[in-house]
């Protein structure tokens, strides 16, 4: 007994002196939430961007709070929501209630999303979204700002704006067709993966083409979104005399779609949304088929700001791949960072009207929320990009003195030698 | 029109001969339903893959290499997933519906789900009769031809083939005949598994992989299954090829609805089986039981 007593002395007193050793009030990481789909590329360009700035953040000290220098403690957030989104949400809720996190960013699918935005916004956290481009998501918020105040969309521009850029880039390529090739009347394949997303440029082109641009459409294709083979919409797209291929594609079926394409030297243009084009592996994934593809885009190596070619570059170095748009996870830290050190909290209420002042140049642009804590898009702000794959490399070519605006690299839009070499002897 | 359809539906149908004969042959022999079928096909599109882009090896040889490799793999699940449950239907189905998915998590692991590609054998195209068919999918039509006759004449003229038809016919008669149905069944198996990796290998310039490609297949491989006759090969390859002309015939067709290839498809399997409920070329439910 008296050993016993002596051993519960000793342990004791070393516990004292364990305590005593402890420093006082250890500082507290910030825990920000990134949300992605981490075994695909949309969710490794959420992964990264974040990676990168929160490494650069902490490195230079931590985000400085109430006079405290706290660090970023980055929590992975797996939502494979490609696959199922009952991951992305039971994702989200262990995100908040056990590894408390206190932001939340990333986000893709806008299905996925809508689900997490209402968990965080449960738990007031505020998220920014760097993925999901559906303008309800931020409809919300004017519709019921008390409870979505907490949600804002950085990346991509929505939807509608997608739109906007979209028929630009297909009005350029027409006028650069006609000059070239000398033809009066452009015709145009309106290809379009079948998803509710798609569905109002579909129906918008059928009557603005024809009404307000001067073109004729001679088709409406809708293959499914994982289509494996395209030959036959190719074939049916020839015969009917196409210029331009219109596309609308967010999933694989872009890929497929683009590859085919090439590999039949189909004598158009494709114009519009491929996101699979987007990305580095594009490139290698068809074979270098896939040259002449042009899409909308959020980065390229173009000084859209000070910021946008170092990022690209130490983006490309770090990862060996270029960011894709949910790397804007990468401004959105810069974001909170600016808004907890002015607020002197990382308490979501007091935060908030910092994010909702924002005026941040980002790698992508001025970044401005509006009403809706939608990103603005226009000149001056955040305009998105069409980039092309010319030789390999994905290169800047609009905006190319669109509303003044002209981001130094960028490059003329370019035809395929074979559309040249077709519609001339056509003639 | 017609042409590009007819040329479109070859190939499409070809391309599905190929994985529903494999599929067709074990379940007649062995009454095993090898929902695992394509995803040992993905695995032969991901080891050519690796074969090609990361090890730089020669096609030729990563196509070999591959399909050795895959049936190598389909024997080892066969062994120790499907043989100790083979007489239970039900479990087989099941088992092998949890191989495909643990097949799929691996590549979903290894690769993650990034779209992967491989360069064609041939590059180009040609056009016949004013329809543009790459060389690519001409070799894929000529060498499924190539594999379907050979898959015949093995079936027809080998002792193997001999046996693989007897007990494809009666299983029980044929092991009281004196034939070793389990290893039959091992040999379908390989058979099997390696018509897979052969449609793997043709097919996989012309697809991307990815951890989920397996899926469509399947379903369009059990839909000829079923529409051909469960079981009967006769029926897979005819099956096959009326799945495909019905795809090209939508998207020419009918545009807009493109997407509803594959359903439309599945739609003349369905009305087919209202009106001949054993398939085209099966043996009817009453006769069998």
């Amino acid at each position: 007994m008296q050993f016993l007593g002596r051993v519960g002395t000793v342990l004791l007193g070393l516990s004292l002196v364990l305590a005593m050793c402890l420093p006082v009030g250890a500082v507290e990481p910030i825990k920000i939430g990134v949300l992605g789909p981490m075994s695909f590329t949309q969710g490794e360009g959420h992964w990264n961007g974040a990676t990168m700035a929160a490494d650069e953040i902490n490195g230079a000290g931590g985000v400085k709070v109430a006079g405290v220098m706290r660090p970023i403690k980055l929590i992975k957030v797996d939502t494979n929501e490609f696959l199922s989104i009952p991951d992305a949400t039971n994702a989200v809720e262990m995100a908040v209630s056990r590894y408390k996190v206190d932001f939340l960013v990333g986000g893709f699918r806008t299905e996925a999303v809508q689900v997490m935005q209402d968990i965080a916004m449960d738990a007031k956290k505020i998220f920014i979204g760097c993925g999901a481009a559906h303008p309800e998501l931020c409809t919300r918020v004017t519709k019921d700002y008390d409870r979505y105040k907490y949600w804002f969309r950085l990346t991509p521009i929505n939807s509608k704006y997608l739109g906007k850029v979209d028929f630009i880039l297909l009005g350029t390529a027409a006028a650069i067709m006609k000059k070239t090739l000398g033809i009066k009347k452009i015709k145009v394949a309106v290809v379009a993966e079948k998803a509710a997303w798609a569905d109002p440029i579909v129906n918008i082109s059928q009557k603005l083409l024809p009404a307000k641009m001067g073109m004729e459409v001679v088709g409406v294709w809708r293959p499914s979104p994982v289509a494996k083979d395209c030959t036959a919409e190719l074939a049916a797209i020839q015969r009917a005399g196409a210029h331009i291929v219109f596309t609308t594609f967010s999933s694989s079926v872009g890929l497929t779609f683009a590859k085919q394409m090439g590999e039949l030297k189909v004598p158009a243009a494709a114009v519009g949304i491929n996101v699979e084009s987007q990305k580095s592996g594009f490139w290698e994934a068809t074979g270098g088929k896939g040259n002449y593809t042009e899409t909308i885009n959020t980065y390229a190596r173009v000084a859209i700001t000070p910021k946008t070619i170092p990022f690209y570059d130490k983006y490309v170095k770090l990862f060996n791949q270029a960011p894709n748009y949910t790397a804007g996870t990468y401004d959105a830290l810069y974001i909170l960072k600016e808004a907890v050190e002015k607020a002197g909290s990382v308490e979501s209420d007091k935060v908030l009207p910092f994010v909702e002042k924002t005026d941040n140049v980002g790698t992508a642009g001025r970044v401005v929320f509006d009403k809706s804590h939608d990103v603005t898009w226009g000149p001056g702000y955040v305009t998105a990009l069409g980039t092309q794959w010319q030789d390999g490399k994905i290169q800047c070519v609009w905006p190319y003195h669109w509303e003044k605006v002209f981001y130094e690299g960028t490059v003329p839009f370019k035809l395929a030698p074979w559309i040249v070499d077709y519609w001339k002897n056509k003639k | 029109m017609i042409l590009d359809i007819i040329i479109d539906g070859l190939i499409k149908g070809s391309v599905y001969a190929l994985l529903a004969i494999g599929f067709s042959l074990v379940l007649g022999v062995a009454r095993i339903i090898n929902i695992a079928h394509t995803a040992l096909y993905m695995t032969a599109a991901y080891l050519i893959y690796v074969g090609t882009k990361m090890m730089g090896l020669p096609a030729p040889v990563a196509m070999v290499a591959s399909i050795v490799l895959t049936v190598i793999l389909g024997l080892l699940i066969y062994n120790f997933f499907i043989r100790p449950i083979q007489e239970h239907e039900a479990a087989v189905l099941i088992a092998t519906i949890a191989v495909a998915m643990m097949i799929q998590e691996v590549f979903l692991m290894i690769f993650g789900g990034h779209y992967l590609g491989v360069n064609p054998l041939i590059d180009g195209y040609a056009t016949i009769l004013g329809v543009k068919v790459t060389y690519q999918h001409l070799l894929a039509l000529g060498l499924a031809l190539v594999v379907l006759l050979a898959t015949r004449l093995f079936l027809q003229k080998t002792r193997l083939g001999l046996a693989i038809r007897s007990t494809a016919q009666d299983r029980e008669v044929a092991n009281l005949m004196g034939m070793n149905v389990t290893r039959v069944a091992m040999g379908t198996m390989a058979v099997s598994v390696g018509m897979a990796a052969v449609t793997g290998a043709i097919v996989v310039p012309l697809v991307t992989v990815e951890p989920t490609m397996w899926m469509h297949p399947l379903i369009m491989m059990l839909a000829i299954v079923v529409l051909g006759g469960l079981g009967s090969i006769e029926g897979s390859f005819v099956g096959a090829f009326i799945l495909g002309f019905a795809e090209s015939m939508v998207v020419f067709l009918v545009p807009m609805g493109s997407f509803l290839k594959d359903s439309v498809a599945l739609s003349i399997m369905i009305l087919v089986l209202l009106i001949r409920p054993e398939g085209l070329f099966g043996v009817s439910f009453e006769e069998e039981r």
